[in-house]
């Protein structure tokens, strides 16, 4: 696998959005998005139900396009430059019978796009075998995918994602259903993927404590808007509430941050807290 | 053993049956395996059934049934692929197709009863008659067996990555549409081949049954296939056999019908392997104090 490290300095940008809108069934639901994310930056996407998370990871995918406004990645086209881009989708949960290991699923993305049978070959092997042990998976390589916990499937899926070397890495809800040990595991795991090997990566949570520690920037969605920055330029009440439209208050307490407020209390408070 | 296999041979009508039911098993073993992993059980069912349209058309137009049943069931599957795109909306509309092809099939089979001399037609178009088969359809058979395991080698990665996580497929730039419907092709072509074979109604049995055992016994989907096709093949062989010797059983002469003993093979193979993974999977039940 290629390390990637981050060259001080280096200002090229991998992953540029300008001026996205996007509508679903006639609602817009996101509208005048501008990033611009460099290699090696973990940026956490936050916000309430139906924010418009997943639409934004698949814009970036490719699998959607964009009523106006350009998504570039690595200096190309969205659409031309697929193999850049590692995806883990939400909820992910293979059936129990599914014949399929631990390294066999790590294999697809190497090449499961690929027409035939894979010949397989050593160099093949070692690519897996590498890429497992990268995420500490080695010791279920070979154990069926549909009979593994929620966070030996989450490393897994990380393994999977990164062996075609991407340059970006879009994570949805990985830190779901799981456990705070488990938690703690899959967001160092993270850490790595974007400060040790270079790649960029966008992980959506609805809960930004976990990742605090290792998020180089947040961005923020509401109401089909963004906020990004550090998290001190935005998890601030001004900023909060313009995007919400109303009242907010930000509360940090034990090193944790609660948004809290406005009509619908309950729901921005479960954003920002553990269930 | 053996020399039983070579007396079985030698009668052209088992060969026949043997080389036909074969062929038959091997490509539905293989292409069923997806559809158990992919739950399109309904559609393949289904496809047998529309198959039978085909058939009576074909019989009333003095063709092979073969060709009406892969004819109509091909225009069958793609009817289905193309109303119901996601996996919820395919059951609909396979029910939509099949009871629209139901209908017309049951006018055809009335026509068919009506002529002067109905003869066996409409009874081997529903149940199969792998002893009385035409043997110029091998020819025909073997080739459309072939065209299907080729288009299933193919499509083989993107198929099994479809399968496994559709949306990270479609991610990494697999067609997924176009790999969806061409499976559904290859269902379309393995399911009409068995039913002229083992008979529409019955026809599921091979498509499923052997694939769901296999799917339970392995760790692969590459061997979920291989095994598939065993435990297919070994249906149809045993399943002749036994017919053969059944004419030696009451009522004496007449023979039991073969359809009879291949399902009830793949039957057994499919509860042996719910029982296997029953007791695998005990330990671990049985430490929850
Ligand atoms: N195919 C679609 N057609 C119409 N509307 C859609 C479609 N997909 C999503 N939406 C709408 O777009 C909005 C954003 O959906 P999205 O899935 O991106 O939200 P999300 O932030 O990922 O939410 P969650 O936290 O629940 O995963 C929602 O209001 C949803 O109802
Ligand atoms: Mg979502």
């Amino acid at each position: 696998m290629r390390n990637l490290q981050p060259v001080a300095g280096q200002a090229q940008p991998v992953l540029e959005l300008a001026g996205v809108r996007v509508s679903l069934g006639g609602r817009p639901v996101l509208q005048g998005i501008d990033l611009s994310l460099r290699p090696g930056e973990l940026v956490g996407v936050i916000g309430p139900n139906g924010a418009g998370k997943t639409t934004l990871l698949k814009i970036i995918l490719g699998l959607l396009r964009p009523d106006q406004g350009k998504v570039r990645i690595g200096g190309h086209d969205a659409q031309a430059s697929r193999s850049l881009v590692g995806y883990v989708p939400q909820s992910y949960t293979p059936d129990p019978d599914l014949p399929l290991t631990a390294r066999d699923l790590v294999a697809l993305g190497l090449d499961g796009a690929r027409w035939g049978f894979s010949l397989g070959g050593r160099n093949r092997r070692a690519k897996v075998d590498e890429a497992l042990n990268w995420v500490g998976a080695s010791s279920y390589a070979d154990q069926p995918v549909g009979r593994l916990s929620g966070g030996e499937l989450q490393r897994l899926l990380v393994a999977h994602a990164l062996i075609s070397e991407p340059r970006v890495v879009l994570l949805d809800e990985p830190l779901a259903n799981l456990d705070l040990r488990s938690q703690d595991e899959v967001v160092a795991l993270v850490g790595r993927v974007a400060h040790e090997r270079g790649v960029t990566v966008l992980l959506v949570t609805h809960d930004m404590n976990p990742i605090l520690g290792v998020m180089d920037r947040i961005l923020y969605l509401a109401r089909g808007q963004a906020a990004l920055g550090t998290v001190d330029e935005v998890v601030r009440q001004d900023v909060l509430g313009q995007l919400y439209g109303h009242h907010i208050d930000v509360v940090r307490v034990h090193g944790r941050i609660l948004v809290v407020g406005g009509p619908d209390v309950e729901a921005l408070t479960c954003t920002t807290c553990d269930a | 053993m053996a020399a039983f296999i070579a007396s079985l041979l030698t009668l052209g009508a088992t060969r026949t049956a043997l080389v036909i039911g074969s062929l038959v098993a091997a490509t539905s073993g293989a292409v069923g395996v997806f559809v158990v992993l992919r739950g399109q059980s309904f559609s393949g069912h289904a496809l047998g059934d529309i198959g039978t349209t085909g058939a009576a058309a074909a019989y009333l137009g003095g063709i092979s049934p073969l060709y009406g049943f892969i004819g109509v069931g091909v225009l069958g599957g793609l009817g289905i692929e193309t109303l119901g795109e996601r996996a919820r909306e395919r059951d609909v509309a396979t029910g939509i197709v099949l009871s629209l092809m139901l209908g017309i099939g049951a006018l055809l089979l009335y026509f068919m009863t009506q002529r002067p001399n109905p003869g066996s037609g409409p009874v081997a178009i529903l149940f199969g008659s792998i002893f009385t088969v035409d043997p110029g359809v091998t020819g025909p058979v073997a080739l459309f067996s072939v065209l299907v395991l080729l288009l299933l080698a193919v499509l083989y990665r993107p198929l099994v990555f479809t399968t496994v996580n559709p949306q990270v497929a479609r991610a990494a730039g697999v067609p997924t549409t176009a790999v969806s419907l061409l499976f559904m092709l290859a269902i379309a072509v393995a399911v009409e081949e068995s039913a002229l074979v083992a008979g529409a109604l019955l026809s599921t049995a091979l498509l499923i049954g052997p694939a769901s055992a296999a799917v339970r016994w392995t760790r692969h989907v590459g061997e979920a296939v291989a095994l598939s096709v065993l435990l297919g093949l070994l249906a149809v062989v045993l399943g002749v056999a036994l017919a053969y010797q059944s004419y030696a059983w009451p009522p004496l002469d007449r023979g039991w019908p073969v359809s009879f003993f291949i399902v009830m093979i793949v039957l057994l193979e499919y509860l042996l392997s719910r029982i296997g993974r029953r007791t695998r999977q005990e330990p671990a039940t049985r430490q929850v104090p």
